[in-house]
């Protein structure tokens, strides 16, 4: 089964998330900020991490930075969900190493493509 | 609340407009006749929910009343106003992926051949498909240095037309198969939308055609793409269009019908292709 890491610091969107990536076939765990998540993924490295912007404690973009700096051999599948809908936001992501990206609000038509695009869905 | 749990287009909870059994076979008449679509019955849903924006328009309540309307003939633009709420426009960015890789390996070469590239967008909706072959050729120009194909893209909804031609989306829409790349270098945000680049635009003609009663469009095309339209024609109408799409299709040229449809047991004009699986090119060819 595929893996997805939930990262969002708004408990609503980790719950509809959840739901929609379940439906996708996808086993799907939790994080609230960037520092929980770099945690789980040094723990067992998902296949998919779907990644807010702006968290407390730790940033989705220091997040990115620090996981692709990290040693992790497998490379997750980073698609970045945000209300950072900006031309600027979208270039600084694909830069830092994101694969994909997702403008908030959201449906499920919009996160399975996306999934596809990446290659997970 | 920052995630849309319910797609625009999918019917609502609220109570659907009455219509009684004459409205109901006026409205699939009207459809029929204009576009050849069957309204099956699995698909009596979509007038409830189509139809609904066109009522709320009109101040009416019922689709029995905007039968009323369309029958005493005042108006003479709400037969188009109810058939292209009822057409079925659902479209994406590279809907089936890996066909638009198969038509770039179909059409590989073509230029040299033959000289430049046509290509028909038949049931173009909202412009999604014309915009990724669009995008998909310009980008391999950039490294084959061929000249990209010049792209007919008809429709019969001339409201699908406008918006198509204007080629702004948004954020749904346009998150919708295109990847994230690709929209950064092919679209420009305004405000909440985003806009295709006019370099874009310069390789498509949009017309509007109606694939039942007209004849295609003048000269003949390497490819054309008449994805999920034939499904919802009658076997009779389905013949009618497959000789039209046979007549325009150069010697060699391919056809692309929808990933649920084939040309198997309904046409004897067309075959599949040896070397490109999914796609159709003419019988003997």
């Amino acid at each position: 089964m595929k893996t997805c890491l939930v990262v969002d610091d708004s408990k609503v969107i980790r719950k509809v998330a959840r739901h929609i990536l379940e439906t996708l076939d996808f086993s799907v765990r939790e994080a609230c900020d960037g520092r929980e998540a770099l945690d789980a993924c040094l723990e067992s490295a998902p296949d998919v991490i779907l990644l807010d912007w702006n968290m407390p404690v730790m940033s989705g973009m220091e997040f990115l930075q620090a996981l692709r700096a990290s040693d992790i051999a497998s490379r997750p599948k980073v698609v970045f969900c945000t209300t950072e809908n900006g031309m600027s936001y979208i270039r600084a992501a694909i830069e830092a190493g994101a694969d994909e990206y997702v403008m908030k609000p959201f449906d499920r038509d919009t996160l399975e493509s996306k999934l596809q695009i990446v290659g997970l869905a | 609340m920052s995630v849309r749990t319910t797609a625009p287009c999918r019917p609502d909870a609220s109570p659907a407009p009455a219509c009684s059994a004459n409205a109901l076979a006026v409205l699939s008449t009207l459809l029929e006749v204009r576009t050849g679509q069957q309204l099956a019955s699995y698909r009596s849903w979509r007038l409830d929910t189509a139809l609904k924006p066109l009522l709320r328009a009109r101040g009416l309540e019922t689709l029995d009343q905007l039968v009323v309307q369309l029958l005493d003939g005042q108006d003479k633009t709400i037969g188009d106003r109810i058939v292209d709420a009822l057409v079925n426009g659902e479209t994406s960015f590279f809907r089936d992926q890996p066909v638009f890789d198969l038509i770039a390996e179909g059409l590989s070469g073509v230029e040299r051949r033959r000289g430049r590239t046509r290509i028909w967008c038949a049931g173009c909706a909202t412009g999604q498909e014309p915009l990724s072959l669009a995008m998909m050729f310009a980008e391999r120009a950039e490294s084959s240095g061929e000249t990209p194909p010049d792209i007919v893209a008809t429709d019969i909804s001339e409201a699908s037309l406008a918006r198509a031609r204007a080629a702004r989306y948004n954020q749904f829409e346009i998150q919708r198969g295109l990847p994230i790349r690709r929209m950064m270098r092919w679209f420009t945000a305004d405000e909440a939308d985003w806009v295709a680049q006019p370099q874009l635009l310069r390789m498509i003609q949009y017309r509007r055609l109606n694939l039942v009663a007209e004849g295609p469009p003048a000269g003949r095309f390497d490819a054309i793409l008449c994805r999920n339209v034939l499904l919802y024609l009658s076997p009779a109408t389905k013949a009618q269009v497959f000789a039209r799409l046979a007549s325009a299709l150069a010697p060699g040229g391919l056809l692309v019908l929808g990933a649920g449809e084939t040309v198997i047991g309904q046409t004897g004009l067309f075959e599949p292709s040896k070397t490109l699986r999914g796609l159709y090119v003419r019988t003997g060819a």
